[in-house]
């Protein structure tokens, strides 16, 4: 099944078990969706609850807000979370803060989604990582799925949740095709938000990723298999709340770990990590973390610098076999 | 209610608003404004505003500060609605003894708050920022007294008054500006994010516009309630209260579009008090005639003497009426003044006295007064009576607020998400809100 199927099959699941939720975006109903994710949800569930918006991003986030205070659970669609920076006050002062600010009145059972994170030769403006920036706010729930299980599960558990989330796709990601498991097509299939998974188990390095880097840590993991380091791999699938407890786990079996994300270095993913690590298992720590980030530039254009400024597959290997000590420390600047 | 016109009839009668304006003498002056108005709206507001108390005085009972685009209609539409407001017998009661009566207890009641927390601030006990609403009273009683509970409200930071309106109980209310736990938001909010949930009082936002679009999505839930939930009375109506200063953000003008687009069950209500902190609305609006901005968008626009409570009411009758039958939503412009600075913090130096001393003048609850005892609808004793109950109500208020607990350790945590098991899962495989001492001590999440 592809991430697209997985998601369009979740979307129709949960729209027909409630009646409450709607789906609101740009291009979702005529056009099938700008990624074509909600295609067929038109037809089979009208106008009324599958809205196109003008492109107002702040006003139709607003209103999205505005619907789950009053009990309906709205899934707002992002043409890309590049776009969802018009719509942040209503996302972060509307959104997440509302229970706290209510104390526990206003529930906000909203779902922004969309892709995230770099396309291909898109430019600055449209491959911007989120990550980071929501995962730091209390108050959301960010997920980033990897497989079409995890867009399934995870798209479903995000709807069903009481809270607001931010459900991180990628657009590369939406034509791969994972093999699916007959419970994860089950209808009422979820996967528990804030729990990570371990894609590959190794007892050498711990790797972690999320959304399009899990791919990535994989093919690497293959290669640095094959010259006898063996690789865990987790896909954190919940950046807030992030899964210490299993990534310390992992690094106190292993001793070594490489943080490997999209988005940029400072204050991203990857530091959270290496904090924590530092405060639960900094005994276990047999080399300094590596982290693996996106270059510290915007993105640019043409296809052989955006090629240097996205992790490859290469980056992750030469990272593990520098915290494995098996080659001399090169500069960690990209 | 409004089955004599339809909805797009409605709809195109208020578009040539701009042409019919500049022929008024009411608005001549606002043709062609000085350069030399910059700063001070003194000279404007004056002359218009004088014209107006002239008119008052000789038809009373009859509300006269619609929009002149709606007297035009009037002769065109042989709607009832309009009738009601234009029939110049002034035998006419415009309201009853006892709404009389409930419109100045509310009014005094907020008068009396706001006047009680700036001796609260300047004591220390409040605290932060906290902005009072002297002298827009009659806007937000004359709107929300005529709401059920169901019908929702969202305002922004000055909102008190709307809360007290809206039924939260003045205990509530002075509580939570103590940040004691007995608030109506726990003490987590605070002066500019009152929420409840009981009344339907959505908030409270700190930022400009922000509360647009979410009073857009309430009025949403509620069409979407009644043509796919197949609720088939619920007809709730929803208020968004802001100021002048909003009419230029970019959401005020997406809500009006998508609320026109989608014929939400809607108010725009603006409390146009001609000041954003000490930006004069006329330097900062490039046409400072808000009800025009209406029109453009496909609703009707219509400005109202926001001083008098009983022409805000008779308007407010008419655009919640239009709400209520699904006929789409109103944008109704409120002149009125706050007689205080922008906050308690603010120094209000760049208003002139006189234009205070002007607005001082046309205090909404002396015109209330006045009108009450001049029609014989109320006595100066039962005034009176209401005024010294209200004087306990909100020393009680404070009592109770002052002997309410501070909100515990624990409760810092709370409330963060509605699923608690959003903090996580904890070192020990479990939800972290399942550990017992997960609330207690540092918040080492």
């Amino acid at each position: 099944m592809t991430v697209r199927e997985a998601l369009n099959s979740a979307l129709d699941e949960e729209m027909s078990a409630d009646p409450k939720v709607f789906l609101m975006g740009e291009e979702v109903g005529e056009y099938q969706g700008a990624y074509k994710i909600s295609k067929g949800l038109l037809d089979k569930y009208g106008p009324e609850r599958v809205l196109d918006t003008p492109i107002t991003e702040a006003g139709f986030t607003g209103i999205g807000v505005g619907a789950a205070y009053y009990g309906l659970r709205p899934i707002v669609e992002f043409m890309t979370f590049n776009f969802a920076m018009q719509a942040i006050d209503h996302i972060i002062n509307s959104a997440a803060k509302s229970n706290y600010m209510s104390a526990g009145q206003m529930n906000v059972p909203i779902v922004f989604r969309g892709p995230n994170g770099a396309a291909a030769g898109v430019g600055a403006q449209h491959s911007h990582c989120y990550a980071a920036w929501y995962g730091s706010c209390p108050g959301l729930k960010v997920l980033t799925p990897y497989s079409s299980e995890d867009a399934r599960g995870l798209l479903k558990a995000a709807i069903r949740d009481p809270d607001p989330v931010i459900f991180l796709e990628n657009e590369l990601l939406y034509g791969e095709s994972f093999p699916v498991s007959a419970e994860a097509l089950d209808s009422s299939f979820c996967l528990p938000i804030g729990k990570a998974k371990i894609e590959r188990e190794g007892r050498d390095v711990t790797i972690t990723a999320f959304s399009k880097m899990v791919g990535h840590s994989l093919k690497a993991a293959e290669i640095l298999e094959k010259e006898g380091i063996s690789a865990e791999v987790i896909n954190l699938r919940s950046i807030r709340p992030l899964d210490r407890a299993t990534i310390n786990a992992s690094v106190q079996k292993t001793n070594r770990l490489v943080t490997v994300e999209e988005g940029f270095p400072q204050h991203g993913v990857g530091a959270e990590i290496c904090a924590t690590i530092v405060e639960d298992s900094f005994g276990y720590l047999d080399a300094p973390v590596e982290r693996i980030a996106g270059a510290d530039v915007p993105m640019p254009y043409a296809a052989n610098l955006e090629r240097m400024a996205v992790p490859q597959v290469e980056d992750i290997v030469r990272a593990a076999k520098r915290v494995c000590h098996r080659s001399v420390p090169l500069a960690a600047a990209a | 209610m409004a089955t004599a016109f339809s909805a797009a009839k409605f709809g195109t009668q208020f578009f040539p608003v701009g042409t019919r304006s500049h022929e008024n003498p009411l608005f001549g002056h606002l043709k062609t404004p000085a350069c030399s108005f910059l700063g001070s709206t003194r000279r404007l507001r004056f002359s218009s505003a004088s014209k107006l108390n002239q008119i008052n005085s000789h038809r009373r009972s009859v509300v006269v500060a619609v929009s002149d685009v709606v007297k035009e209609k009037k002769s065109k539409s042989t709607s009832n609605l309009f009738l009601l407001l234009f029939i110049p017998a002034h035998s006419i009661q415009l309201i009853t003894k006892e709404e009389g009566l409930e419109l100045y207890e509310d009014m005094i009641l907020g008068r009396a708050f706001e006047d009680m927390c700036a001796q609260m601030y300047y004591r220390g006990k409040m605290f932060g920022f906290v902005h009072l609403y002297n002298g827009q009273e009659a806007v937000s009683t004359g709107f929300i007294k005529l709401l059920k509970k169901e019908d929702s409200v969202v305002s922004t930071y000055r909102d008190h008054v709307h809360a007290l309106s809206k039924g939260v109980p003045a205990r509530a209310v002075m509580s939570e500006l103590f940040g004691k736990t007995t608030g109506c938001c726990r003490g987590q909010g605070g002066s500019m994010h009152m929420f409840s949930k009981e009344h339907n009082l959505l908030g409270g936002f700190a930022f400009i516009g922000e509360g647009i679009p979410v009073a857009t999505g309430a009025a949403f839930t509620s069409k979407y309630r009644r043509e796919v939930l197949k609720e088939a009375d619920c007809d709730h109506v929803t208020l968004a209260f802001f100021g002048d200063g909003t009419c230029n953000n970019g959401q005020f003008f997406e809500c009006l579009n998508m609320a026109a687009l989608w014929k939400l069950p809607i108010v725009f209500v603006v409390e146009n008090n001609l000041w954003a902190i000490g930006m004069s609305h006329l330097r900062a609006t490039s046409d400072p005639q808000i009800y025009k901005k209406g029109p453009a968008f496909g609703m009707p626009g219509i400005h109202v003497n926001g001083m008098d409570v009983l022409k805000v009411r008779a308007v407010a009758q008419t655009a919640i009426a239009r709400a209520r039958s699904g006929e789409g939503p109103t944008l109704v412009e409120c002149e009125t003044y706050r007689f205080r600075g922008h906050s308690l913090a603010d120094p209000d130096e760049l208003r002139d006295p006189a234009e205070k001393a002007h607005y001082a003048a046309r205090d909404p609850i002396t015109a209330l007064k006045k009108y009450l005892i001049e029609n014989n609808l109320a006595t100066e004793v039962e005034l009176k009576a209401i005024d010294k109950k209200i004087e306990e109500v909100v020393e009680d208020a404070v009592e109770f607020a002052d002997e309410s607990p501070h909100p515990t350790r624990s409760q810092l945590l709370e409330n963060v998400f509605a699923d608690p098991k959003g903090f996580g899962i904890g070192p020990d495989g479990r939800y972290r809100c399942e550990d017992p001492k997960f609330t207690e001590g540092t918040a080492q999440v």
